[in-house]
């Protein structure tokens, strides 16, 4: 219906019903703001602002820029051919000796060490000796350490004096920048982030289907059982969240280690020989078996919300048309539960690829994950940026799950509990 | 099931026992061990019947037909589809259509899939499977409806689906779970006659549930009136209505007029009853004792005459009440009198001259005949 703006609808008094509408629905627009508003609160501090500062972090190059503040200025207009000239040196000389009296070098040093190895001992070094240090500089510091001379050096420094950098997400994937400014592959025995991360995804994987696996006949038994049954099952489903995570991972170390409960069973039956015991924990198998059992709840969990909602009758009507019990199952209860199935994996699979806790614990060597990384790129090598780096990128493979879930299925079609 | 016990069933059977297409025989089934939920149901169903199994909420009738189908197992007793005994058959061996009360049409699945699915696991062609869909969706005029979703169909055409699909594999029996339950009345009434309509044109036998009696009469051959697990009652629409046998049918079939009393004479073919308010009343006893037993006698509303002086005679029992309440509704009125220590007694007058003017507290005379008050159980 096409109205001219001239004829829109009124209220009796003459103000036009979408004005007067509005009115009326401000006040409980408001309430209902402010009933929200601490949660806000609390999700914006503790939720997107840390996101935020990771993100931001996970950039952010300040180290050159402003400790080398005067190189850099001296460096501008450099040929990048040879090495620079005096000046350039001389500039140096005096932001270090800054730099030693704020005492911020080990930063300025660091950053730099994490692009090109041997920086950290060519500053420290140099800043012992700034103090007895005379013109010509270019000469004095080559003299003290080789780095100096070396050309690669000062294109380094020229190309990290931006204040942001995309260096911390090529260290992530393993690939670092050449002296000539591509993009290269970081030697084989600095590799590791790549290959963490495949593992952490196809281990997140075969946990998700280990719990579909697990979940699905558990799940279906939840929604058709008597109630006076099936409340005792949700009870013993729900159990695991009434123990704390690290009494259930340790649980799983008393019951996998060599010396456990599982070997000492096996050896007993005759099974295995007592030197040959399994070794099931502190490596893929042991971070494999604790998740799964982790993080059971939450496939079988929304499952069973799916599932209870399909009558009973759809399975009979398939029946009573002439289906087999199996083919009945396979085209009629099975995709009505994909929904639920989609629902449970994608929150497992992204509950997975950031568990920290139990790989840490049981995962020994080979069962860690990528998340283990940022823990040790945060509290031992203290490089924040590639702590940074590597958790955006795991954010950024969540929210690409996301959506693809979100196109396939259909966010608004999964009902939790 | 014991295997001794169902050959005996068999063996018990009458030679008649091959023109009854279905049978249920001493069937007995409780659900937790302590309470029978069906006691003993016998019923004999001719091929092409239509029967109706009526009864109120909760007295089992659910429960027989999911033992035909094969989804409950009879605790006792014989089940048997053309001779053949099918205690042990599953379901899907059965092939006996189905009509659910919600329908459960496959809601990820489109109309002319629903219908496609027993002809598919029945493997046949592609081309007869769409001929055949074509036909069902045709019988029950949905044409052009077959890509649509259930979910996308209006309760009554989703309910037209679930007969189809029920059809559409030509079973030989249909069983419907109270398949208007949902609907309002006027579809309802259109249902019913579109399920009768199929139901004559293809020759089907149908077990039809429902609690609803209006339906059970319109629609059925005979109707199997249930009541706590015992079917208290299998004839006609009109013998049920006209001839009740006891006083349970008699109030759950139409409204009826109910008078406790004890037997004073028995004379064969009729008796006298003194009414516990002293009145003396002439019936015909069909379920009674001797004399000194107490019944209840059941009388339909519509039997029961105004007199006016003129029709001396008439009527063997004529008794005087007083008006309290006159509903109009259109084509007659419903009038309630106090009566024979009754305050319910209900009076159906039809709105011809002269009976339209009663009013309440008016004091009028009412007859009817002794073949119209049926003595029956207390
Ligand atoms: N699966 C079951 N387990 C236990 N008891 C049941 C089960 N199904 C039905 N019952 C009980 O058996 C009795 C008969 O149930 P049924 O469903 O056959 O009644 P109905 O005549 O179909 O009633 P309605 O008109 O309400 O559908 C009821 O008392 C019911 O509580
Ligand atoms: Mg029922």
């Amino acid at each position: 219906m096409s109205q001219s703006p001239s004829d829109t609808l009124t209220t009796a008094d003459g103000v036009p019903l979408k004005v007067s509408l509005r009115r009326a629905v401000r006040r409980s627009k408001f309430k209902a703001l402010l009933l929200v508003s601490p949660l806000l609160a609390f999700l914006i501090i503790a939720f997107v602002m840390p996101i935020l500062d990771m993100l931001w972090r996970s950039v952010d190059n300040p180290e050159v820029s402003t400790r080398l503040s005067r190189t850099v200025e001296a460096l501008e207009g450099w040929d990048g051919e040879s090495l620079p000239g005096e000046p350039v040196f001389a500039a140096l000389v005096a932001d270090l000796r800054e730099g030693q009296e704020a005492r911020d070098l080990g930063l300025l040093s660091s950053r730099l060490n994490y692009e090109k190895s041997g920086m950290r001992s060519a500053i420290s070094r140099t800043a012992r000796r700034l103090g007895n240090l005379e013109p010509p500089y270019r000469e004095a510091l080559i003299e003290i350490n080789d780095s100096w001379g070396e050309l690669s050096t000062w294109k380094l420094i020229e190309r990290e004096s931006s204040p942001y950098t995309l260096s911390y997400y090529l260290a992530a994937m393993d690939r670092q920048l050449s002296p000539e400014g591509e993009i290269v592959k970081v030697p084989d025995y600095l590799e590791i982030h790549v290959a963490l991360f495949w593992r952490t995804f196809w281990m997140s994987a075969v946990i998700t289907g280990l719990t579909l696996l697990l979940g699905y006949p558990i799940a279906y038994l939840l929604a058709n059982l008597p109630l006076r049954h099936s409340n005792l099952l949700m009870i013993l489903v729900l159990l695991p969240f009434w123990t704390s995570l690290l009494v259930r991972t340790t649980t799983w170390i008393a019951i996998l280690q060599s010396q456990g409960v599982l070997n000492d069973m096996m050896v007993a039956i005759g099974v295995i020989a007592d030197e040959a015991r399994w070794q099931m924990i502190h490596n893929k198998t042991g971070t494999i078996v604790a998740m799964t059992h982790i993080l059971l709840p939450f496939m079988i969990l929304p499952l069973y919300s799916v599932m209870k909602t399909i009558p009973p009758s759809y399975m009979r009507a398939a029946r009573s048309l002439g289906g087999k019990p199996i083919l009945s199952f396979r085209r009629v209860y099975f995709p009505l539960t994909i929904p639920g199935i989609a629902a449970g994996g994608i929150l497992v699979f992204i509950l997975a690829i950031g568990y920290y806790i139990t790989p840490a614990l049981v995962g020994g060597q080979s069962g860690r994950f990528i998340t283990n990384y940022i823990a040790y790129h945060m509290q031992t090598s203290l490089n924040w940026g590639l702590a940074a780096a590597i958790a955006s990128i795991l954010l950024l493979v969540v929210i690409v799950f996301y959506l693809v879930f979100n196109r396939l299925i259909g966010v608004d079609k999964v009902k939790l509990g | 099931m014991n295997e001794s016990a169902a050959i005996d069933a068999r063996q018990a059977l009458p030679q008649e026992a091959d023109t009854c297409f279905a049978r249920f025989i001493d069937v007995q089934k409780s659900y937790d061990g302590v309470e029978l939920v069906v006691k003993g149901f016998n019923l004999d169903i001719q091929r092409g019947e239509f029967i109706t199994l009526l009864g109120p909420s909760g007295s089992g009738k659910t429960t027989c037909l999911m033992m035909m189908a094969g989804f409950e197992t009879p605790t006792h007793g014989e089940i048997l589809l053309q001779g053949q005994p099918i205690n042990g058959l599953p379901p899907h061996k059965r092939g006996i259509g189905m009509v659910f009360q919600n329908y459960a049409l496959f809601p990820h699945m489109t109309v002319a899939e629903n219908l496609a699915f027993p002809l598919e696991v029945r493997h046949l062609p592609k081309a007869e499977i769409a001929r055949q869909v074509d036909r069902a969706l045709g019988m029950v005029r949905l044409e052009g409806f077959g890509s649509r979703r259930p979910a996308q169909l209006s309760g009554g055409q989703q309910q037209r689906v679930a007969l189809a699909r029920a059809l559409v594999f030509e079973p030989e029996l249909v069983l419907m779970d109270e398949p208007l339950g949902a609907l309002d009345k006027n579809l309802r009434e259109e249902m019913q006659y579109e399920i009768k309509r199929i139901h004559a044109s293809l020759g089907v036998t149908m077990i039809y549930v429902t609690h609803d009696q209006t339906e059970a009469l319109t629609m059925s051959d005979r109707i199997a009136v249930f009541n706590d697990g015992v079917v208290q009652q299998l004839a006609t629409p009109e013998t049920l209505y006209e001839l009740p046998e006891n006083a349970f049918v008699a109030s759950f079939i139409g409204e009826n007029n109910r008078l406790q009393g004890e037997v004073v004479e028995h004379l064969g073919e009729r008796c006298e009853v003194v009414l516990d308010s002293g009145e003396r009343v002439v019936a015909r006893p069909v379920a009674v004792g001797g004399v000194g037993t107490r019944t209840t006698l059941s009388l339909r509303p519509e039997r029961v005459a105004l007199i006016g002086d003129d029709d001396e005679g008439r009527y063997d029992n004529r008794f005087s009440g007083i008006v309290q309440e006159v509903i109009y509704l259109g084509d007659h009125l419903r009038t309630r009198l106090q009566l024979c220590g009754n305050d319910e007694f209900i009076l159906k007058t039809p709105n011809a001259e002269g009976n339209a003017s009663l009013r309440p507290g008016q004091s009028v005379t009412v007859g009817w005949t002794w073949q119209d008050c049926r003595a029956l159980d207390a």
